[in-house]
């Protein structure tokens, strides 16, 4: 054993495994799930995650140089779209906290698209406080028992698994109360039923856990230690930055961009001087995330992230409602309503009247633009947090 | 190489430059001595010549100009950083004049033409300073500046708002004569200075007469207009590089405010409705970062998205730079609208520099033209 086969790979030794490994798997010829499969036993998946877990235990700014590097020879991977739970949000969740049993039954799956996961957060009384749910898990024997609503459930109609937050103390302090499973979304009890949104679609869902009985084998983290685990999911959630520069024009601009420019008969002074304004924001944004792409390339990580998904939900709401105004009388229309349950998310797909609507979950889901406000000014800026009335209370004697 | 390739990151040389002019600058020229100069010197007075002698000394005067021009062949990258830290100083110094736009023309030039390679060599060893005879909201795409006629080598006309003369001891001007736009060089003594009481104190401005003024031609025809626009494109970059700057202090400035002032019992910062005003101005600084960066990875790389690339950098960072020293003032309450509180040195400085080389509406129907978003009729 040389000794370099114990230290992390750099850049050229993980080029050198790509090389490799598609040399012995063609991307042209395999199929995208086996590939995959070949790809996490490799370690080639999260090449940041330990070995044995899909990874080689390198800096995890190195997965953009593997990922660009698979991309190099010809593969990427297709309908990833409906997979974002599961792959942004569980598996690192549970490559953090899982047990060996747990990463070794549930990575690969995620990795490969086998098993599609959703997130049992929110519920009524519980969104951005989230610390506050009150789905309540009972220890009985082995099990925990699980009662409770959860609701805004994305793509639950599709998922195998779950990741749940449920309340296993009521009375301590609500941080203190909580516990972390992951949840089979078939097991009896689990009733999962469309909920319409305003676009017409039902992406998300109301789920109810009526004693749904969970092995303790699958509670992640310790009892009680809910919320840190989630923090993980939490801070996932909201840093997604790709592996590749997005072009100029990418996004919403783009469309809209290109209207103004087929349709002279639509153009009017007011609409250029915002699609310009909305252009310039546009392309600082796209600049913004491509710096802080290539900052997590060169291992330097800066907390800009936080501001990407707040500057985009804003961008895709105005840009959205300025191609409403743009098109005038089309822009009166819908392309439909029926209610359906879509496969995946599509911004893009639509029609203008969906995106207009759509774009309205940007600021709300993962957490809303004032929720990501205070976090950048305390964790970021370091301003002081304001007096709470809720931290040292039981979470039983909370007023609701 | 393509836009998107464009690094967008800190060298550590660009850190090392950044970090020894922010060094002096604190030493040379904290905002006390900024305020001081304002407040007791004649425009002609305020710009700090022994200052600009020590920042020549650290080699920062000439970071874009060819070694083989007397300058000290590094890249726009290296000059827009060192731009970050005059606009943090808000520091009275030709930077825009001299070392961007008047130095930025004649690079442009290519030439290895002696008088130009003396001057050059002497602007970026802080032994001479110059400027570009244009009014300062002279945005770059707006074609040859027509202000001044040369009668062979006699220049004759009037330009407002010109920035860095007082301070300047060689004048570039532009000018249209019989042959057509030229490019013309005069000792500064040989036009009429009339000093402006300038909105930004910081930043001196003149109005230049020429009646028959003796001058060399450098450049003729569409050398002399690329020249000029090289200048112009060389200054809205750096210039959106010193925006940012003062931008940052001003955030700083203020976040540090809002952590040590105390009403109602409590920290300001910890009322949400202020805490979300700054987290939105941090949200648009890092914006305003990338975009900066963008530029003048452009600059120095002379790529064709240089146009593009440049109207962008003016039609977000100026805007962001006004908002965030307008938001400083206001969250300084009381304190920040005194004249003994720096802020308002940096609302000055934004504002006015949100004007120079074209307002962002300018850009913003620049970057319509070049991406192909024509106006309605
Ligand atoms: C399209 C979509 C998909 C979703 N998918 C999922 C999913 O898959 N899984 C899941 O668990 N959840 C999901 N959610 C739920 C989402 O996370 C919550 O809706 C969100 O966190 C807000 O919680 P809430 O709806 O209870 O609103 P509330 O928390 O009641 O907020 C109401 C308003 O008050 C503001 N507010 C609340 N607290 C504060 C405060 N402290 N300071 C300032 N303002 C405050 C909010 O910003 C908001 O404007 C989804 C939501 C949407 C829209």
């Amino acid at each position: 054993m040389t000794p370099s086969s114990e230290a992390p790979p750099d850049a050229a030794e993980l080029r050198a495994r790509v090389a490799a490994f598609v040399a012995e798997h063609d991307p042209a010829t395999t199929d995208q799930t086996e590939f995959l499969a070949a790809r996490y036993d490799a370690g080639l998946a999260w090449v940041h995650f330990p070995k044995g877990a899909g990874g080689l235990g390198a800096p995890r700014a190195l997965q953009n140089v593997v990922d660009a590097e698979f991309e190099r020879f010809g593969f990427v991977p297709v309908d990833r779209e409906g997979l974002v739970i599961g792959l942004g949000m569980a598996a690192p969740t549970i490559a953090a906290f899982g047990t060996p049993e747990q990463r070794d039954r549930f990575l690969k799956p995620i990795y490969t698209g086998e098993e599609v996961w959703c997130q049992l957060f929110s519920e009524p009384g519980a969104g951005s406080d989230l610390a506050a749910v009150g789905t309540r898990a009972v220890r009985d024997g082995t099990d925990w028992v699980i009662d409770g609503h959860k609701v805004w459930t994305s793509l639950a109609h599709r998922a195998q698994w779950a990741i749940l937050l449920a309340r296993t103390d009521p009375d301590v302090p609500k941080h203190r109360g909580l516990t972390y499973f992951l949840c089979d979304m078939t097991a009896p009890g689990v009733t999962v039923r469309p909920l319409r949104q305003m676009t017409g679609e039902a992406e998300f869902n109301e789920v109810y856990l009526d004693e749904v009985r969970i092995p303790d084998s699958l509670r992640l983290g310790g009892v009680g230690e809910g919320w840190k685990v989630a923090q993980t999911t939490l801070m996932n959630e909201r840093v997604s930055i790709g592996g590749r520069p997005e072009p100029r024009e990418g996004g919403l601009i783009g469309i809209v961009s290109d209207l103004w420019r087929s349709r002279p008969d639509l153009r009017t002074r007011g609409l250029h001087e915002e699609l310009l304004r909305l252009w310039v924001a546009a392309e600082a944004a796209r600049l913004t995330k491509e710096r802080l792409r290539q900052q997590l390339a060169a291992g330097q990580p800066g907390p800009e992230g936080s501001a990407t998904k707040l500057s985009f939900a804003e961008l895709n709401q105005r840009i959205s409602g300025l191609e409403l105004e743009l098109r005038g009388v089309e822009g009166l229309t819908y392309d439909d309503w029926t209610f359906r349950r879509p496969e995946k998310p599509d911004l893009l797909g639509r029609g203008p009247g969906f995106r207009y609507l759509r774009a309205k979950g940007n600021s709300i889901e993962g957490g809303t633009s004032e929720i990501l406000r205070t976090i950048i000014a305390e964790r970021v800026l370091g301003l002081p947090p304001e007096p709470r009335a809720d931290k040292d209370l039981a979470w039983k004697d909370l007023p609701r | 190489m393509s836009e998107s390739e464009l690094n967008l990151l800190y060298s550590e040389i660009e850190q090392e430059l950044r970090a020894s002019v922010r060094e002096l600058l604190a030493h040379r020229c904290p905002w006390q001595s900024v305020l001081d100069r304002v407040s007791h010197h004649a425009p002609a007075e305020v710009t700090d010549r022994a200052l600009w002698q020590e920042l020549a000394e650290l080699d920062v005067l000439g970071l874009f100009v060819p070694e083989t021009l007397g300058g000290a062949g590094a890249t726009a990258r290296e000059a827009s950083s060192v731009a970050e830290e005059l606009g943090r100083a808000v520091a009275p110094v030709p930077f825009l004049g001299s070392a961007v736009l008047a130095t930025g023309a004649l690079v442009a030039l290519g030439t290895a033409e002696e008088q130009v390679r003396a001057l050059l060599t002497d602007l970026a060893a802080g032994q001479r300073c110059a400027t570009l005879v244009v009014p300062l909201p002279t945005a770059p795409g707006s074609g040859f500046p027509s202000q001044v006629r040369a009668d062979g080598s006699q220049l004759t006309g009037t330009v407002p708002g010109v920035v860095d003369a007082l301070s300047a001891d060689v004048l570039v001007v532009p000018a249209l004569g019989a042959e057509g736009p030229g490019l013309y060089l005069l000792p500064a003594d040989q036009a009429t200075l009339s000093p402006v009481v300038s909105l930004d104190q910081t930043r001196p401005l003149a109005e230049v007469t020429l009646t028959g003024a003796e001058a060399t031609r450098v450049a003729v025809g569409q050398q002399a207009v690329d020249a000029v626009e090289a200048a112009l494109l060389t200054g809205a970059v750096l210039l959106a590089a010193e925006q940012l700057g003062t931008a940052e202090w001003a955030f700083d400035t203020t976040v540090a405010y809002l952590k040590e002032r105390v009403q109602f019992a409590r920290p300001i910062g910890s009322f949400q409705a202020l805490k979300h005003r700054v987290a939105d101005l941090w949200v648009l600084l890092a914006q305003a970062r990338a975009v900066v960066r963008h530029a003048a990875s452009a600059l120095a790389a002379d790529s064709e998205d240089l146009p593009l690339a440049a109207a962008l950098a003016q039609a977000f960072v100026s805007e962001v730079a006004v908002k965030v020293t307008e938001e400083a003032v206001q969250l300084h309450g009381g304190i920040g609208f005194t004249w003994e509180h720096p802020v308002h040195l940096y609302l000055k400085r934004a504002k006015s520099a949100s004007l120079s080389l074209g307002t962002a509406d300018r850009h913003r129907a620049r970057i319509a033209d070049l991406v192909g978003l024509p106006p309605a009729p």
